[in-house]
């Protein structure tokens, strides 16, 4: 198993869409929005199966998410996690006085972290937040 | 307190034929009356010029692309912020003011009814949000029609019943007032990126020509009898040569009369009469027409006009005539906004700068202030900016002073950077008319709310008349020491009454009134087949369902006044 | 018995389909079925009738567990607490109505505070463009008449405006476009093999984050001057094809996503899309459109546009409106630790903020308005919970292409709970007395 390097985007799925309005308390949203999506190429540079977990670690923040095969690939060398709290505590918050994030084209790194849990949504930021 | 007396004024009301006679104006229960009791407030006038409120015939204030022009331009608030203070919410702009900013500047100026120029029909909500937050000032709203489908599928088979029963749907659904037309057929040839620059230039699919679909409006809306006339823009705004075009658009009213119960005489209204009157071949040889279009509307009784007059401002241009925005960017390279609305119409916003530093402003400039000095009837030409189109309106006053005062023309000509071209293609140096306050008070009160079919209830200061009263720190007695004194005058009223609720005093707004929704229930016959076309093309071609679009709830216009047409006879 | 509710509009993206027959129970309180919706658009109408609603305001304890509170206590907590701050930021507005924007904007002004919407975060970036060099568009009716050439450039719609290909820009058969689908050319750019892109004619897998250099290499084919081989990993054959596609159609339209708002770029980004769009009207007929995310953060720039004259990012701390994104944005303004009071409603920062931004909300006094559980709420002092808008109670909103269509009420509210129209107006209304005005 191998660290890879990766460029991360984030952005809407259907599934998050969908998850978010029935509840962002609810397992659906990690299931929908807890991922990272990989090109084949990459899960095999990685060593892992899919639907592993994973720590994605950029320059701001890291979180364990788990890793699937992308249905909307192929694309190489690019990570896709929905938009989100997972995604959020690692994409580059600089706006570079614009006003606006930088949530697409973070340089990420990705390790398996298969004992390592997936936090619920509303869990995840709480804890990032230092909230009981 | 609904009992007020105003005393000792220099009354100007040209619907009861008053030149400046002290008189004394009485209101009650928000009419003017005859008398009212001793326990009367009184509302010292002496010295004073006292005129009913003024009424704007054609403004851009409420809208789509108004708003697109407060989005677009942040550059437009700087330095004309107003903050929060006492009654007044904050406002900021200078040629786009937010809404709040509109009510209360037009208001403190005297104006207390203002007609928003053009609502393309599918955002009658947004533009009624926003009439709805214009504080003080009675507001209406002209749907546009020159460029709608239904109206070029029907006039094209020359279905004048079906024409005006659309319309009669189509006012009643948007809470309109009037029917408007912009760049006939104009704006549908450019959602495929061409015009009609003349009014025989037909329309590509609908194959008819800009002439036919005025005459079948001028037709439809003499049909229903609206208290107003159709409102053009015609085709070819901005270039020279275009009187031409203007003037035949004008010819097409000969043999047209006007048929309503609301006094009204004209069976068209040419708007922003300034920007059509251009002669010459190019920018080089640019000049003034206005004495041949002025000649023209002088003998036929049966147009009025409003003048668009420019006001040497950096101001923002946004008008229906999306192609000729497209072409106003292409010559100043400033940033173009662009609305094509489906079926209905479409719509532009560039910002222009008019330098007095530049031949062609001036002239624009010199034109503007021809058309007002040529027009014999005062109560046929009104006096606008078409704002923001040619300046704000909150420049009224200085229009004002410029049309009252020779001497400040002659001053502003000195001015110019090019004065020998402006006094060789204009003869604004030969026009020494001075316009009268009584001639004011027709062309910004009396004779737009005649046009308008409304002059039952305002523009006049006649007992059982609307309220609406502006006072001014203007003594007609003292001989006017420097010109700039008119417009200090007309800035700040030193009273307005709004449906008889004192609004401003001292140049302060010191109530919001309780402003209304000027629109026409016009009542027309019923018409099956018109229906049946409606339902089709909300189900195949709109992106809104038929009962969302007609759905324009009490939220939307919280204080309607219906005028009520009756158009099923006949 | 039941009954059908029809021309329901749906409170979810800025497709703002209006379309929807909603299926009630006689008595007007149970929601029964949802037809003509998308999954997305099916499940929030479904959703609002949950179990498990949060039906009543409540605050956080320093244990971490919830006392419930009446509405009137979640009242004078929320105007206290804005009328005491010296920096409030009330921020979201994009999931309401704007009769409730409004109110919020009267607070906003009693209060000096800062107020933004989701376009921070979404669109802001596009509106700093169309400041810059303007904005050629039209309406959704006009594609769905005209258009034979569509672009999808950084967006997904497939996943994100899920019936927006449908009712506007590929399926329609539409006045001029009678063969609906087959008459028009789709052109997708975007990093992944999207499910949009799967159903282009043509989809260019830009490198991801070079959407300036590509957008540029167009407005040189449009001239047909000298290319490099490659640019922005796409051969300059395929961009001559497409720059030739774009120019041999007779209207042209390009919808953009977040793929060149959020990239590095940003603002420029949009700007050289609007760019492209200018130059093709010296061709043909070409228009571009923002795929506005909010069902009515459209609406919310407008309000604040006709009111306070910008449209996002506006600062009222000194008693008349100013606006400058980078400094007076949300993101900006919680990261450089600026705020003392946040004040939430109708979007979600907790879940779409980068957590140094959401870090800074949860150390302040804070109110959530929102009837759902989310990351906001779980970082909130108080959440207020309210009724659905779109669902519970009508309203206007305004679509991605600025039109405006007044939501529907299709059913009542659960017992007992306001509208955030009705809490901003007796918030307001507190915050009045506190302040002293009239």
């Amino acid at each position: 198993m191998a660290t890879i390097h990766l460029n991360l985007i984030s952005g809407r799925s259907i599934q998050q869409g969908v998850a978010i309005e029935g509840g962002k308390e609810k397992p659906a949203y990690r299931t929908a929005a807890g991922i990272i999506e990989l090109d084949p190429s990459d899960l095999k540079k990685l060593g892992a199966w899919k639907n592993t977990n994973v720590k994605v670690t950029s320059d701001y923040g890291s979180v364990i998410v788990k890793a699937i095969e992308t249905t909307q690939g192929p694309h190489p060398g690019l990570g896709f996690i929905p938009m989100g709290p997972w995604a959020n505590a690692i994409i580059n918050p600089d706006t570079y006085s614009t006003g606006m994030p930088t949530f697409k084209g973070v340089p990420v790194k990705v390790d398996v972290a298969i004992n390592e849990p997936i936090l619920l949504g509303i869990e995840l930021v709480q804890k990032l937040c230092g909230v009981k | 307190m609904s009992e007020y007396i105003i005393k000792n004024g220099n009354v100007f009301d040209p619907v009861q034929g008053i030149k400046g006679d002290k008189a004394d104006i009485a209101i009650k229960a928000g009419k003017i009356v005859d008398k009212v009791g001793s326990g009367a407030k009184v509302i010292d006038a002496k010295g004073k010029t006292v005129m009913a409120g003024a009424v704007e015939i054609h403004a851009h204030i409420a809208g789509p692309k108004v708003n697109m022009g407060r989005i677009y331009r942040p550059e437009d608030k700087l330095f004309t912020c107003t903050p929060t203070k006492g009654m007044e919410r904050m406002g900021g702009g200078a040629s786009i003011p937010t809404t709040f900013k509109t009510g209360y500047e037009y208001a403190k100026m005297g104006y207390t009814t203002a007609m928003e120029a053009a609502m393309p029909p599918l955002f009658s909500r947004h533009v009624h949000e926003e009439i709805r937050d214009t504080p003080i000032i009675d507001e209406g709203a002209f749907p546009v029609f020159g460029n709608n489908w239904f109206v070029l599928e029907y006039l094209k088979n020359k279905e004048v019943e079906n024409t005006a029963a659309y319309i009669a749907w189509l006012i009643r659904a948007t809470k309109g007032y009037a029917v408007k037309v912009v760049n006939p057929g104009g704006t549908e040839a450019w959602a495929w990126g061409l015009n009609c620059l003349s009014v025989n230039d037909p329309v590509p699919y609908f194959d008819i020509t800009p002439a036919e679909i005025v005459t079948g409006l001028i037709e439809a809306n003499e049909y229903l009898g609206l208290p107003h006339s159709l409102h053009i823009h015609p085709n070819n705004l901005g270039n020279p040569g275009c009187y031409e075009t203007t003037l035949d658009t004008l010819r097409l009213t000969e043999g047209y009369k006007a048929k309503n119960k609301f006094g009204r005489e004209q069976v068209m209204h040419l708007t922003h009469t300034q920007f059509h009157s251009y002669g010459g071949t190019n920018w080089g040889d640019f000049e003034s027409k206005a004495k041949e279009v002025t000649d023209y509307v002088n003998k036929s009784k049966n147009i009025t006009i409003d003048t668009g007059n420019v006001t040497l401002d950096e101001t923002t241009t946004m008008t229906a005539d999306g192609p000729f925005e497209h072409h106003l960017t292409g010559l100043n390279h400033l940033k173009w906004a662009n609305i094509d609305v489906e079926l209905e119409t479409g719509s532009g916003v560039v910002p222009y700068i008019y330098s007095p530093n530049i031949s062609v402003c001036a002239i624009q400039w010199a034109i503007g202030l021809e058309v007002a000095l040529m027009m014999k009837d005062p109560m046929r030409c009104y006096i606008t900016t078409d704002h923001p189109n040619a300046g704000p309106f909150t420049r009224y006053p200085r229009v004002i002073k410029w049309l009252m005062s020779a001497k400040a023309r002659e001053a502003q000509v000195n001015a110019f950077k090019h004065k020998d071209k402006v006094l060789s293609q204009t003869s604004i140096g030969t026009l020494d008319r001075e316009i009268s306050l009584y001639e004011l008070a027709q062309m910004t009160r009396a004779g737009p709310a005649k046009s308008l079919g409304l002059a039952s209830m305002c523009g006049g200061l006649k007992p059982g008349m609307d309220a609406d009263v502006a006072v001014y720190n203007f003594n007609p007695d003292k001989p006017v020491a420097n010109p700039d004194d008119i417009e200090k005058a007309f800035s700040r009223c030193a009273h307005v009454f709004k449906s008889g609720v004192e609004v401003v005093t001292n140049g302060e707004i010191v109530s919001n009134g309780h402003k209304r929704t000027l629109w026409v229930n016009v009542k027309a016959k019923e018409n099956p087949q018109v229906m049946r076309d409606i339902n089709e093309k909300f189900l195949k071609y709109y992106s809104m369902t038929q009962a969302n679009y007609e759905s324009l709830g009490h939220h939307f216009v919280p204080n309607p006044f219906a005028v009520e047409v009756d158009a099923t006879q006949g | 018995m039941t009954k059908t509710v029809t021309d329901v509009i749906c409170p979810f993206c800025g497709t703002l389909c209006d379309d929807l027959e909603v299926v009630v129970s006689d008595d007007g309180k149970q929601l029964l079925e949802v037809y003509n919706a998308c999954v997305i658009g099916t499940e929030k109408f479904l959703h609002s009738q949950s179990k498990d609603r949060v039906t009543r305001p409540r605050l956080h304890q320093d244990d971490g567990t919830w006392k419930e509170i009446s509405y009137d206590e979640a009242v004078e907590y929320s105007a206290q607490m804005l009328a005491k701050a010296k920096k409030p930021l009330m921020f979201g507005w994009s999931s309401t109505n704007c009769e409730a924007q409004s109110v919020g904007n009267e607070i906003a002004e009693l209060t000096r505070a800062c107020c933004d919407n989701t376009a921070a975060t979404c669109h802001g970036t596009s509106l700093i463009a169309i400041q810059d060099i303007g904005l050629p568009s039209c309406t959704l009716g006009e594609i769905k008449n005209r258009a034979d050439r569509v672009i999808f450039w950084g967006c997904n719609p497939a996943h994100a405006h899920p019936r927006h290909m449908s009712r506007y820009s590929i399926f329609p058969r539409g006045f001029f476009t009678s063969k609906g689908q087959m008459s028009r050319k789709m052109v997708v750019v975007d990093p992944r093999v999207t499910d949009t892109a799967k159903m282009a004619d043509v989809h260019l897998q830009i490198e991801q984050g070079k959407d300036y250099e590509l957008l540029n290499a167009l407005r040189v084919a449009f001239k047909g001057e000298w290319l490099p081989d490659v640019v922005a990993g796409i051969p300059k054959e395929k961009i001559r094809e497409v720059a030739d596609m774009m120019k041999s159609g007779r209207f042209g339209i390009i919808f953009f996503g977040m793929g060149v708002t959020q990239s590095l770029g940003k603002n420029h980004n949009i700007d050289e899309a609007i760019a492209v769009t200018k130059d093709l009207n010296e061709y043909t007929k070409f228009s571009i459109m923002p795929m506005r995310g909010h069902y009515n953060v459209t609406g919310s720039g407008e309000v604040f546009a006709w009111q306070f004259g910008f449209p996002y990012s506006v600062d009222l701390t000194r008693g008349f409106a100013r606006y400058n994104p980078g400094d007076t944005s949300t993101i900006d303004l919680l990261v450089r630790g600026e705020v003392d009071a946040m004040f939430t409603i109708g979007s979600d920062p907790g879940a779409h903020f980068p957590i140094s931004a959401v870090q800074q909300i949860a150390k302040v006094p804070s109110v959530c308005v929102d009837p759902h559980l989310t990351p906001t709420t779980g970082v909130s002092k108080l959440h207020v919970p309210v009724a659905f808008n779109g669902v519970e109670v009508g309203g206007n909103c305004y679509r991605m292409d600025n039109v405006p269509i007044d939501c529907r009420k299709v059913v009542e509210p659960p017992e007992g709970m306001l509208t955030d129209e009705q809490f901003l107006i007796k918030v307001r209304d507190r915050v009045r007395q506190l302040k002293g005005v009239a």
